[in-house]
């Protein structure tokens, strides 16, 4: 559904991203880990078109994502890191907004609305303006937002930073439920735990660049540890990327 | 996908949290409303009113008949607030800025001005102790003063007892001169001409019945406004000013909202559908424009209700003028959001530009007072020109050729503003 073809991306002398491939099929939700500053930003900026890559290339379905208005946008739902919201404005008026820049009006919007409400709990909210909403219940209409126009992929960036338990398990059920709707999701955080319950594949990038694309099985096999037990991921992940610190 | 249904959602997702923001309501309405009102009040013009009197301290050391004529005169005159203190009081109410002027006039001026008044004595000094605030008012007191003065030894040297008696001690030194003989004889057959006069006319005890030298000629003023029957309104030119500077606030501000949308990651959202840059764009140019337009008509929309401001000239060159005006400032968001950095620092500079432009642009008062090179200057600010243009569209009452140039300006200046924010514009979002 989603292939990453060779993206690169630099900022002055900096390389941030380095011939990063990767890609995420249907009913797929793939984990991309990596350290502060490995690229995992701006390679899902590259992918939702807020970057443009000097090379590679971004395709949705087998075809080549082409600038700013090239309908196959409409395939991708973005849930920004930030809390991507007016805070000024109730729930339903942020949602309202978001699905017309996605073409959507009148009843199809309506639907979506309260569809994109229901699935993360918060349909008798609709009216409340965002800013008397608790940090979980932000994260969730974030979420909320980001599938408001039913895209068949999901890029997550961190979804659930700086929420309760509660709300994170909420979230998580509503991953699943959309990888079970044969949505393709593309999932970056720092919590291992949270790619080892959902992940089918991990994408682990580090100084730009690939350096592990495999299942959890996988990524455990290449790890011996004492005892002869499975290595934990964060094990894993510290062998491959190193215990130095990063800016 | 039609780019009109993101294109409205963008201005009335714009045009809804302005309003879902109290203070940002008043601040734009309210507040322009008030203080238009104050400087309206101001600067109505001297039809509405009586002007506002000087505040004149007069000490008379001197109790002759010029002294108190002067005093009596200045004390008659409407633009004076006279009062008669002993002189050190004089003086103190000038320090304390209780009166402008302090008129001192010394012993023995009124005789050394009548021999003066000839030319053949040395001129006695007249003390003015002035605030050096009201420089303004000083330069007042002292032309009235002039008239009143002259006035006053004129009538005594023509026709006072001090006149009668200078004409007779001066027949006998003329005679002991040394001058020519000719010259001799025509001066004392014209102080005798003179002492004749005098000798019809018995003095006088009321000094009203006799005048001296006053100045030959009135004036008649007409007020060059849109008609013969208008009178000027202040209010036209004070809201006109104020509406847009606040408008330029509230776009300055808009700009800082999209800075702030930024680091809130709300572009990010933005720019990962499937809308174009100009699209976006777009959706803040006319909601910003939409915006200043509103602030402008609600202005200008109070200020003929409450204050009979009238748009004497054209209508539509009054609505095309407020349009570009909207229009630039709308553009000069765009500008602020593009090359403003960081909130913080955007709403400094833009705070420091907003006051500039309405300060040069005669929003706050006309730039008639500023000396010639800085009205020259001004006319590279846009607000000049939106003032100028409404101004003629309503006080001056010029038709639609008067709001044609100002029209064509502000838009070349929101050509400007909106060239130079799409090539600043930072699109891409890490």
């Amino acid at each position: 559904m989603l292939e990453i073809r060779h993206l690169r991306k630099s900022f002055g002398t900096l390389v941030a991203v380095d011939d990063v491939s990767f890609s995420v099929e249907r009913g797929q939700l793939v984990g991309l880990l990596g350290p502060n500053g490995a690229g995992k930003t701006t390679t899902v900026s590259m992918i939702a078109g807020l970057v443009t890559p000097e090379r590679g290339d971004v395709l949705i379905g087998g075809a080549r994502l082409a600038g700013d208005t090239d309908p196959k946008k409409r395939q991708i739902g973005l849930v920004p890191q930030d809390l991507a919201l007016y805070d000024e404005l109730p729930a339903g008026a942020n949602l309202r907004f978001f699905g017309a820049l996605y073409g959507l009006s009148g009843a199809a919007l309506d639907r979506a609305i309260a569809s994109a409400l229901e699935l993360v709990g918060l349909a008798d909210r609709v009216s409340d303006r965002v800013s008397t909403y608790s940090g979980g219940m932000k994260r969730r209409l974030n979420l909320a937002a980001g599938l408001l126009h039913d895209p068949d992929i999901l890029l997550l960036d961190e979804p659930t930073v700086g929420v309760d338990p509660q709300s994170r398990n909420a979230i998580f059920e509503n991953l699943e439920l959309l990888k079970s709707r044969g949505k393709a999701l593309l999932y970056t955080t720092h919590y291992m735990e949270e790619v080892e319950r959902l992940a089918d594949r991990i994408v682990v990038i580090d100084h730009g660049r690939v350096i592990a694309d495999d299942t959890l099985a996988g990524l455990q096999s290449r790890v011996a540890v004492a005892g002869g037990g499975p290595a934990t991921l964060e094990t894993v992940f510290l062998t491959l990327t190193g215990r130095s610190l990063r800016d | 996908m039609t780019t009109l249904i993101p294109l409205l959602a963008l201005v009335r997702k714009d045009l809804r949290l302005f309003f879902s923001d109290r203070r940002s309501v008043i601040v734009s309405f309210v507040v322009p409303i008030a203080i238009a009102s104050f400087f309206g009040s101001i600067f109505s013009g001297t039809n509405n009113r009586e002007p506002a009197r000087i505040a004149v301290a007069i000490v008379d050391h001197d109790s002759s008949a010029i002294s108190t004529g002067i005093v009596a005169a200045a004390g008659a005159d409407k633009n004076f607030r006279l009062t008669s203190p002993a002189e050190a009081e004089a003086r103190d109410a000038v320090k304390r800025g209780r009166a402008s002027v302090a008129v001192i006039i010394p012993a023995g001026f009124g005789a050394a001005a009548g021999n003066a008044f000839f030319g053949n004595g040395d001129k006695p000094p007249l003390d003015l102790v002035y605030d050096p605030s009201r420089a303004m008012e000083v330069a007042m007191v002292r032309g009235i003063l002039t008239q009143h003065v002259m006035e006053a030894v004129s009538r005594e040297m023509f026709g006072g007892e001090q006149g009668r008696k200078m004409v007779a001690e001066t027949l006998p030194q003329i005679a002991a001169s040394s001058m020519p003989a000719d010259e001799k004889r025509a001066l004392a057959d014209m102080l005798a001409s003179v002492q004749k006069f005098y000798s019809q006319q018995p003095p006088v005890a009321g000094e009203a019945t006799r005048r001296g030298i006053t100045m030959p000629y009135t004036v008649r003023e007409e007020a060059m406004t849109a008609g013969s029957n208008i009178a000027y309104n202040g209010y036209a030119h004070s809201f006109g000013g104020m509406a847009i500077q606040f408008l330029l606030f509230a776009m300055a501000n808009a700009g800082i909202e999209m800075l702030l949308e930024r680091q809130r990651g709300l572009w990010k959202r933005l720019r990962s559908a499937p809308v174009s840059r100009v699209t976006l764009l777009a959706g803040k140019g006319v909601s910003g424009t939409a915006i200043s337009l509103m602030i402008l008509l609600v202005s200008f929309a109070f200020a003929i209700i409450v204050f009979g401001v009238r748009i004497h000239g054209s209508v539509a060159g009054f609505f095309s003028v407020a349009i570009a005006c909207a229009m630039m400032a709308s553009a000069f968001g765009l500008l602020v959001a593009a090359i403003g950095g960081t909130p913080a620092t955007a709403r400094g500079v833009t705070t420091l530009a907003v006051l500039m432009m309405v300060m040069l642009g005669g929003a706050w008062v006309p730039t008639f007072i500023f000396p010639a090179w800085l009205q020259q200057f001004t006319m590279i600010v846009p607000v000049r020109w939106a003032v100028d243009g409404l101004d003629a569209m309503t006080w001056r009452g010029i038709g639609i050729s008067g709001a044609v140039v100002p029209t064509l300006v502000l838009l070349g200046f929101t050509v400007v503003f909106g060239t130079i924010a799409i090539a600043c514009f930072k699109w891409e979002e890490a």
